[in-house]
Protein backbone atom coordinates (compact mmCIF):
# COMPACT_ATOMS: atom_id res chain seq x y z
CA UNK A 1 0.00 0.00 0.00
CA UNK A 2 0.95 3.87 -1.09
CA UNK A 3 3.28 4.74 1.91
CA UNK A 4 1.42 8.13 2.00
CA UNK A 5 -1.95 6.62 2.18
CA UNK A 6 -0.52 4.46 5.18
CA UNK A 7 0.30 7.56 7.39
CA UNK A 8 -2.93 8.66 6.63
CA UNK A 9 -4.84 5.40 7.89
CA UNK A 10 -2.64 5.50 10.92
CA UNK A 11 -3.61 9.16 11.65
CA UNK A 12 -7.26 8.49 11.06
CA UNK A 13 -7.11 5.63 13.07
CA UNK A 14 -6.00 7.52 15.89
CA UNK A 15 -8.23 10.02 16.05
CA UNK A 16 -11.12 7.80 15.34
CA UNK A 17 -10.54 4.52 17.06
CA UNK A 18 -10.54 1.49 15.37
CA UNK A 19 -14.44 0.61 16.81
CA UNK A 20 -16.17 3.68 14.62
CA UNK A 21 -13.72 3.56 11.65
CA UNK A 22 -13.45 0.92 8.61
CA UNK A 23 -11.65 0.25 5.38
CA UNK A 24 -13.79 0.05 2.23
CA UNK A 25 -11.45 -1.66 -0.71
CA UNK A 26 -11.48 -1.27 -4.18
CA UNK A 27 -8.85 -4.34 -5.17
CA UNK A 28 -9.04 -5.31 -8.56
CA UNK A 29 -7.47 -8.43 -7.47
CA UNK A 30 -7.64 -10.70 -4.16
CA UNK A 31 -3.93 -10.75 -3.23
CA UNK A 32 -3.80 -6.95 -3.58
CA UNK A 33 -7.38 -6.73 -1.72
CA UNK A 34 -5.51 -8.92 1.16
CA UNK A 35 -2.64 -7.27 1.59
CA UNK A 36 -4.35 -4.21 1.94
CA UNK A 37 -6.86 -5.89 4.59
CA UNK A 38 -3.59 -7.17 6.14
CA UNK A 39 -2.02 -3.51 6.47
CA UNK A 40 -4.44 -1.98 8.34
CA UNK A 41 -5.68 -4.77 10.42
CA UNK A 42 -2.03 -6.32 11.83
CA UNK A 43 0.36 -4.17 10.19
CA UNK A 44 2.19 -3.43 7.26
CA UNK A 45 3.48 -6.98 5.92
CA UNK A 46 6.12 -5.92 3.78
CA UNK A 47 7.64 -3.35 6.22
CA UNK A 48 8.14 -0.84 4.22
CA UNK A 49 5.62 1.83 5.27
CA UNK A 50 4.10 3.62 8.70
CA UNK A 51 2.33 0.64 9.23
CA UNK A 52 4.75 -2.19 9.89
CA UNK A 53 4.49 -3.40 13.11
CA UNK A 54 1.57 -1.32 13.80
CA UNK A 55 -2.06 -3.17 14.71
CA UNK A 56 -4.48 -0.57 14.17
CA UNK A 57 -7.29 -3.15 14.43
CA UNK A 58 -9.36 -1.79 11.69
CA UNK A 59 -12.29 -3.74 9.86
CA UNK A 60 -11.56 -4.10 6.10
CA UNK A 61 -14.10 -4.73 3.76
CA UNK A 62 -14.55 -5.23 -0.15
CA UNK A 63 -16.99 -2.98 -1.78
CA UNK A 64 -18.03 -6.16 -3.62
CA UNK A 65 -19.18 -7.09 0.28
CA UNK A 66 -21.53 -4.38 1.06
CA UNK A 67 -23.70 -4.71 -1.93
CA UNK A 68 -26.50 -5.49 0.19
CA UNK A 69 -25.60 -2.12 2.36
CA UNK A 70 -25.90 0.41 -0.26
CA UNK A 71 -28.11 1.58 -2.96
CA UNK A 72 -29.21 -1.01 -5.22
CA UNK A 73 -29.33 1.76 -8.08
CA UNK A 74 -25.98 3.55 -6.91
CA UNK A 75 -24.21 0.40 -6.95
CA UNK A 76 -25.35 -1.25 -10.39
CA UNK A 77 -23.78 1.83 -12.02
CA UNK A 78 -20.68 2.52 -9.78
CA UNK A 79 -19.99 -1.31 -9.27
CA UNK A 80 -21.66 -3.53 -11.81
CA UNK A 81 -19.73 -3.41 -14.54
CA UNK A 82 -16.62 -5.02 -12.28
CA UNK A 83 -18.36 -7.08 -10.50
CA UNK A 84 -19.00 -9.00 -14.04
CA UNK A 85 -15.44 -9.11 -14.76
CA UNK A 86 -13.24 -9.41 -11.33
CA UNK A 87 -13.14 -12.71 -9.33
CA UNK A 88 -15.18 -11.67 -6.74
CA UNK A 89 -15.96 -14.90 -4.67
CA UNK A 90 -11.52 -14.80 -4.54
CA UNK A 91 -11.34 -11.40 -3.30
CA UNK A 92 -13.77 -11.96 -0.42
CA UNK A 93 -12.33 -14.89 0.56
CA UNK A 94 -8.91 -13.28 0.86
CA UNK A 95 -10.33 -10.11 2.65
CA UNK A 96 -12.89 -11.87 4.96
CA UNK A 97 -9.98 -14.08 6.03
CA UNK A 98 -7.91 -10.88 7.52
CA UNK A 99 -10.89 -9.65 8.87
CA UNK A 100 -11.14 -13.22 11.22
CA UNK A 101 -7.98 -12.74 12.67
CA UNK B 1 -28.96 -1.42 10.49
CA UNK B 2 -26.34 -1.08 7.76
CA UNK B 3 -23.10 -2.52 8.85
CA UNK B 4 -21.77 1.12 7.71
CA UNK B 5 -24.36 3.35 8.99
CA UNK B 6 -22.41 6.05 11.67
CA UNK B 7 -19.35 5.03 10.92
CA UNK B 8 -16.57 6.95 9.87
CA UNK B 9 -15.54 5.29 6.22
CA UNK B 10 -11.38 5.59 4.65
CA UNK B 11 -11.80 4.56 1.15
CA UNK B 12 -8.98 2.60 -1.29
CA UNK B 13 -10.01 2.33 -4.52
CA UNK B 14 -7.79 0.72 -7.41
CA UNK B 15 -7.51 2.32 -10.34
CA UNK B 16 -7.70 -1.32 -12.04
CA UNK B 17 -10.92 -2.40 -9.92
CA UNK B 18 -13.18 0.15 -8.21
CA UNK B 19 -11.74 3.79 -8.44
CA UNK B 20 -12.63 5.48 -5.09
CA UNK B 21 -15.22 8.01 -6.48
CA UNK B 22 -17.28 5.27 -7.26
CA UNK B 23 -16.71 3.65 -3.76
CA UNK B 24 -17.99 7.33 -2.23
CA UNK B 25 -21.05 7.47 -4.22
CA UNK B 26 -22.29 3.92 -2.66
CA UNK B 27 -20.96 4.73 0.57
CA UNK B 28 -22.52 8.16 1.25
CA UNK B 29 -25.75 6.31 -0.03
CA UNK B 30 -25.48 5.17 3.79
CA UNK B 31 -25.68 7.84 5.68
CA UNK B 32 -21.75 7.14 6.94
CA UNK B 33 -19.03 9.75 6.53
CA UNK B 34 -16.16 9.12 4.27
CA UNK B 35 -13.29 10.83 5.91
CA UNK B 36 -10.24 9.79 3.18
CA UNK B 37 -10.60 8.53 -0.24
CA UNK B 38 -7.67 7.82 -2.34
CA UNK B 39 -7.12 5.35 -5.91
CA UNK B 40 -4.53 3.51 -5.62
CA UNK B 41 -2.65 2.10 -8.67
CA UNK B 42 -1.48 -1.45 -7.58
CA UNK B 43 0.70 -2.63 -10.83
Amino acid sequence: MDLGNQQRIKELAEQYGSEELLVVLGGAEAEASGLAAETVSVGDPTYAGPLAGVSLGLKAYHMFELKNEVDGAIYEEQVGMMEMVLNVDAIISEVTAYRAQ
Amino acid sequence: MSLLTGKKVVILGDRDGIPGPAIEECVKSTGAEVVFSTTECFV
